[in-house]
């Protein structure tokens, strides 16, 4: 998805002063065209989404019995909760390793394949049906791709199979699937594509000639490429960044098929409380959760200036 | 005309074949699997050749629901790809001009593209519950998957109106056509391969959408739930059988929503604009 830019989309109609007599007279009465046009995404906005957000802030302060789910009150108890029991540090610092390693992981993949596409490669068909061959599993199974790991993995699984038929291992190794690496490895292979088509983005926007400037200038490649590349696709590689971290936060689908009921992490641990339809601690849960995310995407955001991108 | 590559060119070309064999492998390794013998298990060696487990598919199973989530998932992908198309397009004729709340309702499409699913999920769940009604795949889950494909619909939009030159209405305009026949006639034969993709998102995103229709779904499951369910306590390779199914589902969807774009490309190619040939 490429991100557009807003201000070209106001920029006004270039007519003539004299045939335009009537637009301006339309433009001075009230235009209800646009707000019809966008009432119905406002709709669902306003119903499934503002109102639910607001709504888990309210609820986070609810209390809650077995059989009823919802009690209005207000109450800090969710919250103290939250931040009284030991597992919900444990499972933050959990989180935010499998975020940082997938992080360091996504951008680094993400840029060098992107860097390939746009500047290694000359014939514009071959970088679209490169971009489209990473794409396509975008459209497919989450939950598929994620089960597809499981007979590689798993302790008769093809990889443990090729270790002990090398000779590397003399025992199947356990780690490999239902663990910290078996999430890790789902998320690169979920999230990769999210940072390479921001940085392409980012990096076909790039003035060749800068490029250009610095090959004569006596830059090598690597040089062009942390010097020059990087720098200017910091936008792209801070969209992409955003996407993997807010989705590698609140997972609970690849911790559940991969991690196998052996790892937890902060999405994992609402969703199961929302298994026994606790709402008030999950609600509780997820306001924390939240305040996380938001807290790392303001850090993003200073970083670079996205609104510019926007 | 044959230019030297140089050493980085072979070594990242080689990273992309690694990593395009990384993210097709394990799906082509259950393909694979699915086809096994009626005595095959769940891992290698393949034992075996056979369409059993995919005859398997079409009996009672003694786990899940898997044709009625099936028919519910097709189902919900087309009222979402459809709901996704037209909200998008309209969104995108709006926010060609300035309205009251505009960057408003932007910021507020935006958030949902990166607002933890879990999140979503829990809110919607907590809204039909306080109001008493039940949850369901064509009520609540359905506000849910289109949170998740309006952003990606609404985006594209964006994109595609910013690089729209407004001359080719301006001349409809002026050749006396009517509002609704300029959005006909003109803009949506224009966009229209940018509307394909708005389909094809729209479609494939809720049809494998499983985070925000895990507390919204209500009693009836999705396909994806269900296999999220099978697959804790699958001991036959049904489960591969159903992935490959689905997973052709898609490939389908993707490679129609090619094949028009290239299609209409190609008529474009063929019979497209004379404009300006005349002189």
């Amino acid at each position: 998805v490429s991100v557009p830019n807003a201000a070209r989309s106001a920029a006004p109609s270039t007519r003539p002063r004299n045939l335009a007599w009537r637009d301006r007279l339309k433009r001075r009465l009230p235009t209800i065209g646009p707000y019809l046009q966008a009432l119905p995404l406002a709709a669902v906005f306003f119903v499934f989404f503002a109102v639910p957000i607001a709504l888990v802030v309210v609820v986070s302060f609810f209390g809650y019995e077995t059989y009823r789910l919802l009690i209005p009150a207000f109450t800090l108890d969710n919250y103290r909760e939250v931040f009284s029991e030991e597992v919900t540090y444990r499972t933050y610092v959990i989180t935010i390793e499998f975020c940082a390693v997938t992080w360091v992981i996504t951008v680094t993949l993400g840029f060098l394949i992107a860097y390939f596409l746009v500047f290694q490669l000359r014939s514009r068909t071959t970088q679209m049906v490169l971009l489209l061959v990473c794409s396509i599993p975008f459209w497919t199974s989450i939950v598929i791709r994620m089960i597809a790991w499981i007979p590689l993995l798993g302790r008769n699984g093809l990889v443990n199979r090729l270790l002990l038929g090398l000779g590397v291992v003399d025992a199947p190794q356990e780690w490999l699937l239902y663990s910290g690496f078996a999430v890790v490895l789902g998320y690169v292979h979920l999230y990769t594509l999210t940072m390479i088509v921001p940085i392409f983005n980012s990096m076909v926007r790039i003035d060749r000639s800068l490029i250009e400037a610095a090959v004569d200038a006596g830059a090598g490649t690597w040089q062009v490429m942390t010097n020059v590349v990087l720098p200017l696709s910091k936008t792209g590689i801070a969209i992409g960044s955003i996407f993997v971290i807010a989705m590698v936060m609140g997972d609970f689908v690849t911790v559940d098929v991969l991690g196998g009921g052996q790892v937890a992490s902060v999405g994992k641990q609402i969703a199961t409380q929302l298994s026994y339809l606790q709402f008030p601690p999950a609600a509780a849960n997820a306001m924390v959760l939240l305040v996380a995310v938001v807290v790392m995407i303001a850090l993003l955001m200073r970083a670079v200036d996205i609104r510019r991108e926007l | 005309l044959r230019i030297r590559r140089p050493p980085i060119f072979w070594a990242l070309a080689a990273l992309l074949g690694v990593f395009i064999v990384f993210l097709y492998g394990p799906i082509a390794t259950i393909v694979l699997l699915s086809f096994q013998g009626p005595e095959g298990g769940l891992v290698f060696p393949m034992n075996g050749l056979s369409l059993h487990w995919f005859v398997q598919l079409f009996r009672p199973q003694p786990i899940g629901d898997i044709w009625g989530s099936f028919d519910r998932s097709i189902g919900l992908g087309l009222i979402v790809m459809v709901c996704t198309v037209l909200f998008s397009f309209l969104a995108g004729l709006a926010f060609r001009r300035r309205f009251v709340g505009s960057t408003a309702l932007l910021y507020l499409v935006v958030a949902s593209l990166v607002m933890p699913s879990v999140v979503v999920s829990l809110g919607i769940g907590a809204l039909f519950e306080m109001l008493g009604i039940e949850r369901a795949w064509y009520s609540s889950a359905l506000g849910a998957h289109l949170t998740w494909t309006l952003p990606f619909g609404v985006l594209i939009m964006f994109a595609v109106f910013n690089r729209f030159d407004p001359s080719y209405e301006e001349s409809a305009r002026d050749l006396g056509a009517r509002g609704g026949q300029t959005v006909r006639h003109v803009v949506v034969p224009i966009i229209l391969p940018s509307l394909v993709g708005v389909a094809l998102f729209g479609f494939t995103l809720s049809y494998d959408e499983i985070a925000r229709t895990s507390q919204s779904v209500g009693a009836l499951n999705t396909l994806p739930l269900e296999l999220e369910a099978m697959q804790t306590n699958a001991t036959t390779p049904v489960i591969y059988a159903l992935g490959a199914l689905t997973t052709a589902v898609s490939l389908v969807v993707i490679g129609a929503s090619l094949a028009a774009v290239l299609l209409v490309r190609r008529r474009r190619a063929r019979f497209g604009s004379d404009a300006g040939q005349a002189a």
